[in-house]
């Protein structure tokens, strides 16, 4: 049953109470270039969670034979080759997913979340535990894109997904749509008062004195 | 391996020989007090040779990974780009609905001709190959034709703000009134620069002139408000100025290359019913 609890811990823990960005602080540079729409921020959530899972579970795999001194190269060798090939597959199965990507697939790579996930838990752990981690801090990630996206789209276009939500009489009532949603700027800010609820919420996180 | 190495639990002490000290001559604890090191299992992985040796095995692995994958997926690859073209040179015709329908079998339909000019807006070449890609100083040039009117479809290309931008351009047969265009881009930010794709700003597009009393004048892309003086424009995507400016000058540069061609008052194809074509 202990051991249970733990894989749990591992998969469940990154969704709150160890976040990659709300509370491991990574990843932020791509959380604000992605967020001004759903779509593409979602999309990254996935395609970060496939491939930080499928590394660490590679680079656990072969993690005592990696020689200490050349361990961060080696990582970034295996994480551009997966990288590389889910783009690869993305242009030849689902072309229209792949050019909407360009940019984020190529941002994964410098994602400071899968380099911290090897370095602190695919280095030291079994494959299992490994792809649950993976998955676990994909989906925290992913989970954090989202919300930020949600309000910047809602509030910096008024659609979701690309689709009108604020109806069309209010803008001839005078309404309009906050410029300030689409600069980046403002993701670090909802960013701040995502960590701010968190932790308000979350008395644990607070940091003591 | 001639010489063990005995550690002394008390001070540390670490004697080479073949069985522990009586004494420690350091802390003069007890033979009983020393332990044997023994060496680490395996070999060291922080040898250099052995880094080299695995780096190089790795790097061998993953680059026979990528080529495999690469040369599996490459026809796969081909085959949607040529698609994707197709589809991007029709989405520059309003007329036709893209969607749900089978873009290869739509371009058949329309485009007729698929031609090269030179610099004196002559067809030096007519293509088959649709995957022909033009050289230097060769204009590429798209003829369809829709509800029995010939539309002229015009390549562009220029830069956004982060990476590539690029588009067609249909013309009406007066080679001077946008029937419509079709905009893309590598990697302008999304809902900013990237919105030049929206049909709200590709459409501000149709009807206007790019040429002005026989002379080019191209399209000008101005923030809302502002009025450029002899020329056509269109409002710019607010937050997206580099990229709306970028839209601008390749309007200008691209079909700057096709001003002898759409100077020429002329159809270049004379009996297009029967497909030939002047060479």
């Amino acid at each position: 049953m202990k051991i249970n609890e733990e894989l749990k811990n591992t998969l469940l823990g990154p969704l709150s109470k160890n976040n990659p960005i709300a509370v491991q602080v990574l990843g932020i540079c791509s959380a604000l270039a992605v967020t001004v729409e759903l779509k593409p921020a979602l999309v990254m959530g996935i395609s970060v969670t496939i491939i930080v899972a499928l590394a660490n579970v590679v680079i656990s795999l072969i993690r005592n034979t990696i020689p200490n001194s050349v361990r961060i190269i080696v990582q970034l060798v295996v994480v551009a080759a997966l990288v590389t090939i889910v783009s690869e597959f993305l242009k030849a199965f689902a072309f229209d997913v792949s050019v909407q990507l360009s940019v984020y697939i190529g941002l994964i790579i410098t994602n400071c979340i899968l380099m911290g996930r090897l370095e602190a838990f695919a280095m030291s752990n079994k494959p299992g535990p490994a792809f649950l981690d993976g998955l676990g801090n994909g989906l925290g990630y992913a989970i954090i894109l989202v919300a930020v996206a949600f309000v910047r789209e809602l509030f910096g276009s008024g659609t979701l997904f690309g689709f009108q939500i604020v109806p069309h009489s209010w803008y001839e009532a005078g309404y309009l749509n906050n410029g300030l949603m689409m600069m980046p700027s403002m993701a670090l800010i909802l960013l701040a008062c995502f960590i701010w609820i968190h932790r308000s919420v979350d008395k644990d996180l607070q940091e003591k004195g | 391996m001639a010489t063990k190495k005995y550690k002394c639990k008390v001070c540390g002490y670490i004697h080479e020989g073949n069985k522990a000290p009586e004494t420690c001559p350091v802390c003069k604890a007890p033979a009983s007090e020393f332990e044997e090191i023994k060496e680490k299992r395996g070999f060291n992985k922080e040898n250099s040779v052995y880094i080299f040796v695995y780096t190089s095995v790795i790097i061998v692995i993953v680059s026979l990974l990528l080529s495999f994958t690469s040369g599996a997926l490459k026809s796969r690859q081909a085959a949607n780009m040529e698609l994707d073209k197709k589809k991007q040179i029709l989405s520059s015709l309003p007329a036709i609905n893209l969607e749900g329908a089978d873009a290869s079998a739509l371009y058949t339909t329309y485009i007729k001709q698929y031609v090269i000019l030179n610099a004196d807006g002559e067809v030096t070449k007519e293509i088959d190959d649709f995957k022909y890609k033009a050289i230097k100083d060769e204009f590429p040039l798209y003829i369809a034709e829709i509800e029995g009117q010939t539309k002229y479809i015009i390549p562009l290309n220029g830069a956004g703000l982060w990476g590539a931008i690029w588009g067609y351009l249909a013309l009406n047969e007066d080679k001077s009134t946008i029937y419509g265009v079709y905009f893309s881009h590598a990697s302008e930010t999304p809902g900013l620069g990237a919105n030049i794709v929206t049909p709200k700003f590709r459409n501000q597009f149709v009807g206007k002139e790019i040429m002005k009393e026989g002379v080019f004048t191209s399209i000008a892309v101005m923030k809302t408000g502002q009025i450029a003086e002899g020329q056509d424009q269109v409002d710019a995507i607010s937050g997206g100025t580099i990229t709306s400016k970028g839209v601008e000058s390749m309007f200008k540069n691209c079909i700057g290359n096709y001003l002898a061609f759409l100077k020429k008052k002329k159809p270049i194809v004379e009996t297009p019913k029967e497909g030939g074509s002047t060479l």
